[in-house]
């Protein structure tokens, strides 16, 4: 009989090195300076809380499944690596070849999966409910998703923007541009124009598109909802009153060579700030509209 | 009587078969048409293998370096067409040829022309896909999933993509219904169906799972050809159509499709499994029922590709669920595994070792499965590289992994010569720990907000891309060992001497001496025989 000489020893040694790797890379030392965003690339490994409801909601819904994974993993590797461990035949282990079936211990884990599945979907299916629920907004914007941009409306207002790879990333993003990215200012998830938002306040949006299917997703909100030609889909948010800032993300659906240089980036400002902005800017379309109808 | 069974044996081993190209060009035999499937598809995973090779260079650092962003698209396109449809689904069309006439004491296929012409379509349909690459336009660019309107919008190459897809179509369903007419026919007196082995069951009902999704995948592609090119308006919303329709019917084809990739993985690893455990498969019939459900769950579970189109709160709900149950019975199959090696006498060659990898990195893709079946969190993981990270973890390490621990289980019967032992467990390290080091980072990247299919990445992601990127490259150089291991084995391999390669290996085909002659099982196997290899 052929027999394995090398078997699992080479396992022993790389497993050995892949921890070393992975203290390494949890080190101190890897997480040098979180404003050098070259650095800090190693510590994001989990997904964003967020700054809405609805991302804290499904923040704690992923990490209930992970640590389930995780427990799940743990008990079931364990068995596996008991067995690879104490079982061996190089150990002298003999085969007990009479344990092929056992009803009992089959109902058991059918039977606690489902359990287990049952405790997850509970909380998921509540999340899901809270976030469908897109009644009751204070502000309208329609989002409309092009190649390669995003057009956005306040509904009512008269104000709209388009919203386009801002002019250094596009520069930086050639082929051979000789540019380095690291020296661009948030590389790719720059805009020319943000969205500009209201904090505390919920803000639907009806989602569309005019050549192909994008997707619109700001991770710290949370949501991602495609944007589909003749279809209007509806999200919202709600950004903590708490937390104005920039919040960025990027398309998400496959949409051509311009994929990748659709970024999102959100404005989140006080209320009072929002409604001096929109004033600003309807008067600057007005003014605009004015122009052209008098030229 | 006597007289006859003896000129059968003379005729066996006589192999008398036809020389030169005739003997491929015409092949009837399914040692050949498995070994020129198994070939193939070689081929095919270097190819697509070279594709995910420049993806992975073009992303080992940020800024664009070597493909512009057009071309880029089209190599993740081509990545994905060609590793499922051109690596993984002929490997295992492939090895059924070689092992299903041969584990039910079948004299061949029961339909040798068919499965002439099963392969044969499948050279043309890839030269035809893979010649794209010059036509004006360059080649496919909008996904394997070939999502309209932006696949409406490909030059040259849309036609060329759709009968490629046609012809890749007709082959799968013509080598199952080959399949599937073989085990219903033509197993040996006294091997019912529960005494199959698995990967005999796992092949049936995968077959049935071809027949009844390829014609939706062939309607849903002439739907778009016809938009394109005759004016209907299938998905076209101007003209009243739908493009989320084309994902509803992709996905009602493309959900199935993913265990038609791994249910005969599921096979391998119930024979493996118990073979270098000497101990019969725990709960054989548990694993047979099990495969069932999850064949009939498959059906019900679609549109959990598409939670972000905007779904009605009912229907994401129900898929939901349905996605989840789909737990319980691959739970139950682990568990089997697992209670196949406790208190057994384990010894870790290629195969053992390659199905224990499957057993370990699968299961961590099903966990990244469950987490993607609860709605909320798939918001943020769809489209990202969480998702990139789950498919390969069942795919390469599943489906990839349980191919080649299939052929390092069953290639010292195909060619009566043991293989190098020592390299082919370096293969298997290599492997094992490059996967990890190329997809498990990228899990780190989809969470941190990179979505997939881009070209050039902000400079946060750079430092798990180029982890990822190290890990592909020592990954991909380590495949090449395969082929080597093989022609090495072909060529100058230790003779195997009588007909178990393996001391725990049960099963018809190890009643067959070494090499399984060019004609087997002319006169059926034994009651005996068949018992000794049905033991659990």
């Amino acid at each position: 009989m052929y027999r394995a000489r090398l078997g699992i020893r080479p396992g022993i040694w790389l497993g050995i090195a892949a921890l070393l790797a992975a203290a390494w890379t949890a080190s101190p030392a890897m997480a040098l300076d979180a404003d050098n965003p070259g650095s800090s690339g190693w510590r994001l490994l989990n997904l964003p809380v967020g700054v809405t409801s609805i991302s804290r909601d499904v923040y704690r819904i992923h990490m209930i499944g992970l640590w389930v994974c995780v427990a799940i993993g743990i008990l079931v590797f364990g068995v596996m690596i008991w067995s690879i461990v104490f079982h061996r035949q190089s150990s002298g282990a003999v085969a007990d070849v009479t344990l092929v079936h056992n009803t009992k211990v089959e109902i058991i884990w059918t039977t606690i999966p489902v359990l287990i599945l049952i405790g997850m979907a509970i909380p998921a299916a509540h999340g899901l409910v809270l976030i469908s629920d897109d009644s009751h907004s204070q502000l309208d914007i329609k989002v409309t998703g092009f190649q390669w941009g995003w057009h956005y409306e306040y509904v009512g207002t008269g104000v709209s923007l388009v919203s386009k790879l801002d002019a250094k990333s596009m520069a930086a993003s050639e082929l051979d541009s000789g540019i380095s990215p690291y020296s661009v200012p948030h590389y790719l998830r720059n805009v020319d124009h943000p969205l500009v938002v209201p904090v505390g306040t919920k803000i639907r949006l009806l989602i569309g598109a005019v050549d192909v299917i994008h997707s619109w997703w700001v991770p710290d909100f949370g949501i991602k909802k495609d944007a589909i030609p003749g279809y209007i889909n509806q999200s919202w948010f709600e950004v903590d009153a708490d937390k104005p800032g920039v919040y960025r993300g990027q398309c998400a659906e496959l949409c051509g060579r311009g994929h990748g240089y659709m970024p999102i980036v959100v404005d989140a400002v006080s209320k009072a700030d929002f409604q001096a902005w929109l004033k600003r800017e309807a008067a600057a379309e007005k003014a605009a509209t004015a122009r052209a109808s008098s030229s | 009587m006597a007289e006859t069974t003896h000129a059968h044996a003379e005729h066996d081993d006589h192999d008398h078969k036809p020389h030169g190209w005739r003997r491929w060009v015409f092949a009837t035999n399914h040692k050949d048409i498995g070994t020129m499937y198994l070939v193939f598809s070689c081929i095919m995973f270097f190819t697509g293998g070279l594709f995910a090779m420049t993806i992975r260079a073009e992303l080992f650092k940020p800024g664009l370096q070597i493909v512009d962003a057009g071309v880029f698209n089209s190599l993740t396109t081509m990545h994905g067409l060609v590793m499922i449809f051109g690596a993984i689904m002929p490997a295992w069309v492939g090895l059924a040829n070689w092992m299903i006439p041969i584990q039910i004491g079948a004299p061949d296929m029961a339909l040798p022309r068919l499965n002439n012409l099963s392969f044969w379509i499948l050279p043309f349909a890839f030269v035809l896909l893979l010649s794209s690459w010059l036509v004006p336009g360059s080649a496919p660019a909008g996904g394997w999933t070939m999502y309209p309107p932006l696949t409406l919008q490909l030059g040259a190459s849309f036609p060329m993509l759709i009968f490629a897809i046609h012809m890749m179509g007709i082959s799968s369903i013509l080598g199952a219904i080959n399949v599937v007419v073989t085990i219903m026919n033509l197993r040996a007196p006294g091997m019912t169906l529960m005494r199959m082995p698995l990967f005999v069951w796992t092949w049936l009902i995968t077959a049935f799972l071809l027949i009844a999704v390829m014609p939706v995948l062939a309607g849903a592609v002439t739907m778009m050809l016809t938009d394109h090119f005759f004016g209907t308006s299938f998905f076209n919303a101007a003209g009243g159509g739908d493009p989320v329709m084309f994902q509803h019917i992709f996905w009602f084809f493309g959900h199935p499709e993913v265990y038609i990739m791994i249910l005969p993985g599921f096979g391998v690893i119930s024979e493996i499994i118990p073979a270098f455990s000497r101990k019969p498969l725990f709960g054989y019939e548990a694993m047979v029922y099990a495969t069932a459900s999850i064949a009939f769950l498959s059906f019900i579970v679609w549109a959990h590709h598409m939670f972000t189109v905007g779904l009605p709160l009912s229907a994401l709900l129900f898929f939901m669920f349905a996605t989840m149950l789909i737990a319980v019975p691959t739970g139950v199959k682990v568990f089997n595994w697992t209670a196949t090696m406790w208190r057994g006498s384990l010894s870790f060659e290629p195969p053992m070792l390659f199905s224990l990898a499957f057993l370990f990195l699968f299961t961590i893709g099903g966990f990244s499965g469950l987490m993607l079946a609860l709605v909320p969190a798939d918001f943020q993981y769809q489209d990202t590289y969480f998702v990139v990270a789950h498919f390969h973890y069942v795919l390469v390490s599943g489906s990839a992994f349980a191919i080649m621990a299939a052929v390092y289980y069953w290639l010292p019967k195909w060619v009566g010569r043991m293989y190098d032992m020592r390299l082919a467990t370096w293969h298997f390290w290599l492997s094992a720990i490059f996967f990890n080091v190329l997809f498990f980072p990228q899990h780190f990247l989809g969470l941190a907000g990179m979505p997939r299919r881009i070209p050039d990445y902000a400079v946060q992601f750079a430092d798990w891309n180029m982890v990822s990127s190290i890990g592909g490259f020592v990954f991909g150089l380590s495949q090449l060992l395969f082929p080597y291991i093989i022609w090495k084995c072909v060529r100058s391999g230790k003779r195997v001497e009588g007909t178990r390669a393996w001391e725990g290996a049960r099963g018809l085909e190890w009643e067959l001496p070494s090499p399984a002659p060019y004609h087997s099982w002319t006169t059926p196997p034994t009651e005996a025989m068949i018992a000794r290899g049905a033991e659990h």
